[in-house]
C-alpha cells in the first residue's frame, strides 16, 4: 500500500508517488465526474490506473486525471462568507414559474 | 485426446459449482471473457492446440494472481490482477472447446499441460514479472491478430482477446521504460529480468500443429517489437540462445521446469481436497 513507509518503490521518489484526481465520463454527451484519487509515478501511469480501478466495470468513454496538488479548494473555514450568503434568495431559484405541459425535462 | 476422456470424472466432479471455475488466487468471478456457450467443440489437433493456448493463458492468470495483496503498490496489485482475470477469461474459452474447462484446470496432471515454460515462471522481483509479461503479451498479441484474420472457431475469441492483450502490451511497455530509464537498482533488476526469461522466448514460435497460423513466421516481428521496446528504456535485446538447453523438450509436449509443480499444487488443491466444494 502506498502510505505505507519504507517500500523500496517509494524511496526513489522521496518517500511517495504523487497523488492524482480522477474524472471519469459515463457516457457521451455527460460531463466528466470525480471518481477517486490515487498515486501514481507520473501522468501516463495515473490514467492507467484510473482504468483499472474505476472503469473495470465499464463505467466509462473517457478519463481525465489532474495532479491533486494542482487542485485549489475552499476551505471549511470560509464556508460561512462562501456559501451562506446564498441560502435565504429564494429568489435566485427558478421556483416561480409554471411549466408547460408537455416539458419534461426541465 | 478422445471423446471418452472428457466423459471421465473424478469423484464428485460431475457436479459443477460456481467455485469451481475459480484458480485459487484470481477470484474469477468476474473474469473478463465469459465462456462461450455451446460453442463447438473442436476435435484432433485443433483441439490440442486450442488447449496450448488455454493452458498459457491459465497459467500465467495464476501466476499473475499470486501478486493478489502482495504488489508494490495498491494501484499495481489491481492492475496485475486485471490482467489475470482477463487471461482466465481467455483459458475459460478455450478450455471450454476443448472439455471440461473445471476438470481441465483442475484434475490435470503437470506432464498433461501444454503451456510454454514462459508463463510457468516464478514472478521473481517486479521487474521479472514486467520482463514475461512483455515478452508474452507482444507475442500473445500477434498470435491473436493472425487468428483473428484467419477465421474459423477461434477468431471470436482472438478478436475480443487481442484488444484486452493491447492493453497488456501497454502495461508491460509502460513499465520497462520507467524501470529500464528509471534508477541505476531499477535498470539493472530490468535487463537482469530480461536476459533470465530469453531462454524461454524462442519456444512460444515452435510451429503448433493445428493452430493454422505460421507460429516461426511472427518470430521477426515480435523480435523487433520488443527491441524497440527495450532500446527505448535504454536496455539491451538479450544475445543468447532463446531455447533451454534442455534436450528433454519443451512445455509444449508437457516437460516443465521445476516451479510449476507448486503452481498446479496451489491451484488444485482445494478441488482436489474438497471435490465440488462451493462458496
Amino acid at each position: 500500500m502506498t502510505e505505507q513507509a519504507g517500500e523500496p518503490a517509494e524511496s526513489a521518489t522521496g518517500g511517495q508517488w504523487p497523488l492524482w484526481e480522477v474524472f471519469v465520463r459515463s457516457r457521451r454527451g455527460l460531463s466528466h465526474s470525480h471518481a477517486g484519487s490515487l498515486h501514481a509515478p507520473d501522468a501516463q501511469m495515473a490514467l492507467r490506473n484510473a482504468r483499472d480501478l474505476y472503469t473495470r466495470r465499464a463505467e466509462g468513454v473517457s478519463i481525465w486525471v489532474v495532479p491533486s496538488a494542482a487542485v485549489t479548494a475552499s476551505s471549511p473555514d470560509e464556508k460561512d462568507p462562501f456559501f451562506e450568503p446564498a441560502g435565504d434568495k429564494a429568489y435566485r431559484h427558478p421556483t416561480f414559474y409554471e411549466i408547460p405541459e408537455g416539458v419534461k425535462h426541465l | 485426446m478422445t471423446a471418452t476422456e472428457q466423459t471421465t470424472t473424478g469423484p464428485g466432479t460431475s457436479e459443477r459449482t460456481a467455485s469451481g471455475h475459480a484458480p485459487a488466487a484470481a477470484g474469477a468471478a468476474t473474469a473478463g471473457t465469459s465462456p462461450a456457450a455451446g460453442a463447438a467443440e473442436l476435435s484432433g489437433a485443433a483441439r490440442a492446440a486450442a488447449r496450448a493456448l488455454g493452458d498459457d493463458a491459465l497459467v500465467l492468470a495464476q501466476r499473475l494472481g499470486e501478486w493478489a495483496g502482495d504488489a508494490p503498490v495498491l494501484e499495481e496489485d489491481v492492475a496485475l490482477t486485471n490482467i489475470a482475470l482477463d487471461l482466465l477469461g481467455q483459458a475459460r474459452t478455450l478450455l471450454s472447446m476443448t472439455g471440461d474447462e473445471d476438470e481441465l484446470a483442475y484434475l490435470r496432471e503437470e506432464h498433461e499441460f501444454h503451456n510454454v515454460q514462459l508463463v510457468e515462471q516464478p514472478n521473481g522481483d517486479f521487474a521479472v514479472t514486467i520482463a514475461r509479461q512483455l515478452y508474452f503479451s507482444v507475442y500473445q498479441e500477434l498470435l491473436y491478430a493472425a487468428l483473428a484474420a484467419r477465421g474459423g472457431e477461434l477468431a471470436p475469441l482472438a478478436a475480443k482477446a487481442v484488444k484486452e492483450v493491447a492493453y497488456h502490451r501497454d502495461h508491460a511497455e509502460q513499465w520497462t521504460l520507467r524501470l529500464g530509464d528509471g534508477t541505476e537498482e531499477s535498470h539493472r533488476r530490468m535487463q537482469q529480468a530480461l536476459d533470465g526469461l530469453w531462454r524461454h522466448t524462442g519456444e512460444l514460435f515452435a510451429p503448433l500443429d493445428g493452430l493454422g497460423v505460421d507460429l516461426p513466421a511472427l518470430h521477426e516481428e515480435w523480435r523487433e517489437r520488443v527491441a524497440a521496446v527495450v532500446e527505448r528504456a535504454t536496455l539491451t535485446l538479450p544475445q543468447g540462445p532463446d531455447r533451454t538447453p534442455w534436450a528433454a523438450g519443451a512445455g509444449r509436449q508437457g516437460v516443465h521446469t521445476e516451479s510449476f509443480g507448486r503452481l498446479l499444487a496451489e491451484m488444485q488443491y482445494l478441488h482436489r481436497a474438497h471435490p465440488g466444494a462451493s462458496w
